[in-house]
């Protein structure tokens, strides 16, 4: 049994933004963090693996320093990582990005055992969308919002985190979840793992490894295989001076409730 | 100095461990009630920094010096007091052991230590005997297939919660000094050996110290470590890893009050603007941040000293630890200086990083003993 985690790198929120002329993101510049949920997934895989000894493969898409990620996944306790990087990859959408992972995937290989573990959302895109079409286009079954994983055989009963409560799904493998924060507290690395993670199996797929399967495409990846095209990127204006309210009490109150209802905070 | 790239990773997972487990709930606990937290302890462990430095083969994490240095600081930097759990069994536990265990010693001692299992302690001094560990007056007399000790230790760090010391005895008493002592690993629970009242200290409460007594305890040959007479100048030679800890320590503590001091001076405002605008508190912050990077590439330089096994490895760590140790009083108190009247109140942390601080340039060797190490070997 093979357990994937897809893992992203983001802009450490805490830290600047910077944009590029296209609108995206230029994620060189700023200092960077594996997204939260996708260390809840990968601690999921990670449990999994030392219940019934699975071999956790880390995969993520991106730029070339996005291996400092991944070797931490390994020093955490994952077996390997493979990282999807090419020019041709760059600006991908949400289509294009979940294309070119299940492109990745495929290329791996899904067995009827494995599981494919991915973050609720990245903080930086704030979509939550690659995960569900990856597993679309790998046409296996998905459960998202997972907060609770138990395995029995080839069935994962999976409790899923919704608004109002909680809804448990059973699901057999090969399947995609997709892991909310709360799902679990993310193990520390080991000095051991550390100075062990540069030397495990890390494999690079570029454009030319990858060009061969069926959904990767010149017309299905990259910025020109997305259908969504970001127009424009802006910093929302910065509040102005806080203001004092004066009146009566009522008069007060109906001030700020209308003030607030225009702006659309309630 | 250049981190590896694996160093680098060491101390940002170091850091986050200590930000996010050691708890200034839990920081302020220990040092109002002093005592030990099990459940850090217990993490510690499950990690294995219980073992950063100690090898594979003993059920350690097989890092080196620097590993040991980094953690040591990162730990300290948010709380002293979990740096000395994480040190002991790398440093004064587990380096005697290593040094002159045998493999059997080795396997049964070193293993669980490092594995957080079990807590071993280091207990050489005696009321009687501190800088001149060879005016020790503990006996171990040799009784068939045992050999008894009478005596007894104070200062042992860790000794109400140990379960086995390593500890140093005069078992030829016709030989002076250094020689005719030996070393034994007791445990904790055979009879007559008992602990006394936790000490009161200004400083590093939440890491109990207290006597240790022995009253005709009967050690077995088999738990001598290192040669009959001379095990202390054997072991003697592992101990500057310790005072290395120490100095790591130290830099950890004032880095973390350099922050504070930071935060504070650009905050605090004070005629209309922050404090920090004031040259009086800015060149103090510059003088702060310089010793403190001094100290820093002097114990990473001595780390890689003792991975490379250079020869003069003990003086550096020696150097290091003199240095930093003082350095991190002199930034304590400046970072005090800057906070004003509420650095004076327990509620800020550099109260406490001060208190803490103290301990470093006593303990492990005096400043003054460093002093005579250095210059020993400046004038042999």
């Amino acid at each position: 049994m093979r357990i994937y985690v897809c893992v992203k790198q983001v802009p450490d929120t805490s830290g600047k933004v910077a944009v590029n002329a296209n609108g995206t993101l230029d994620r060189a510049s700023m200092a960077t963090i594996t997204n939260p949920d996708d260390l809840a997934a990968v601690e999921a895989a990670l449990k999994l693996k030392d219940e019934t000894g699975a071999q956790v493969t880390v995969v993520s898409m991106g730029p070339p320093p996005a291996e400092g990620m991944l070797r931490e996944c390994i020093a955490m306790g994952a077996d390997d990582a493979v990282l999807i990087s090419g020019r041709e990859f760059g600006g991908s959408d949400t289509f294009a990005t979940s294309q070119i992972i299940a492109g990745g995937l495929s290329n791996l290989g899904v067995g009827p055992e494995d599981i494919i573990f991915c973050g609720r959302q990245a903080i930086d895109g704030d979509t939550a969308q690659v995960g569900p079409q990856i597993a679309e286009k790998l046409n296996i079954p998905q459960v998202t919002y997972a907060a609770e994983i138990h395995k029995n055989g080839n069935t994962l009963t999976v409790k899923r985190l919704l608004e109002d409560g909680y809804m448990t799904v059973e699901v057999s493998t090969p399947c995609l979840i997709t892991c909310v924060k709360e799902l679990n507290q993310p193990r520390y690395m080991t000095v051991k793992g550390i100075l062990e993670c540069y030397k495990k199996p890390f494999t690079v797929l570029d454009y030319e490894a990858l060009k061969d399967e069926p959904l990767i495409d010149p017309t299905t990846i990259g910025l020109k295989g997305s259908p969504t095209n970001i127009f424009r990127s802006f910093t929302p204006p910065q509040k102005g001076a806080g203001k004092m309210l004066q009146g009566s009490n009522e008069e007060m109150v109906k001030e700020l409730a209308e003030s607030l209802a225009k702006k659309h905070v309630i | 100095m250049i981190l590896s790239k694996e160093h680098e990773l060491m101390r940002k997972n170091f850091r986050n461990f200590a930000e996010t487990e050691f708890t200034t709930e839990i920081q302020e606990q220990l040092d109002r009630e002093g005592g030990f937290n099990w459940d850090i302890w217990k993490k510690i462990a499950k990690y294995g920094f219980a073992g950063t430095k100690i090898p594979v083969e003993y059920g350690g994490q097989g890092g080196d010096y620097l590993a040991y240095a980094l953690m040591n600081e990162e730990f300290a930097r948010v709380c002293p007091v979990l740096a000395i759990y994480a040190n002991t069994p790398n440093s004064l536990g587990g380096g005697p052991l290593l040094q002159c265990g045998n493999k059997e010693q080795l396997e049964k001692y070193l293993t669980p230590a490092a594995k957080g299992e079990k807590h071993i302690v280091f207990a050489l001094t005696e009321p009687g005997a501190g800088s001149d560990p060879g005016s020790m007056i503990t006996r171990a007399t040799a009784d068939g297939d045992y050999y008894v000790l009478n005596g007894r230790k104070c200062f042992i760090s860790g000794a109400p919660i140990a379960d086995y010391a390593i500890v140093y005895a005069r078992t030829n008493p016709e030989l002076k000094g250094a020689k005719g002592i030996s070393m034994f690993i007791v445990d904790m629970h055979l009879d007559g050996v008992s602990c006394g009242k936790p000490e009161p200290k200004m400083g590093i409460n939440g890491y109990p110290t207290s006597d240790i007594v022995f009253e005709n305890v009967r050690v077995h040959k088999s738990d001598l470590l290192g040669p009959l007479d001379k095990g202390y100048a054997v072991a003697m030679k592992t101990l500057d890893g310790g005072r290395l800890g120490v100095a790591a320590q130290s830099l950890g503590i004032a880095q973390g009050a350099l922050e504070e001091a930071i935060a504070y001076a650009k905050e605090r405002k004070q005629f209309g603007k922050p404090i920090s605008y004031n040259q009086g508190v800015s060149f103090m912050l510059a003088d702060m941040a310089t010793e403190i990077e001094a100290a820093r590439n002097l114990i990473y330089s001595a780390a890689q000293a003792k991975d490379m096994d250079a020869k003069d490895a003990s003086t550096q760590c020696s150097m290091a630890k003199y240095y930093a140790s003082e350095m991190a009083n002199r930034v304590c108190a400046k970072a005090i200086q800057i906070h004003g009247g509420y650095g004076f109140i327990k509620d800020y942390k550099v109260e406490r990083l001060y208190r803490d601080a103290r301990v470093m340039t006593l303990y492990e060797g005096t400043s003054q003993v460093q002093q005579i190490v250095i210059s020993r070997s400046l004038l042999k």
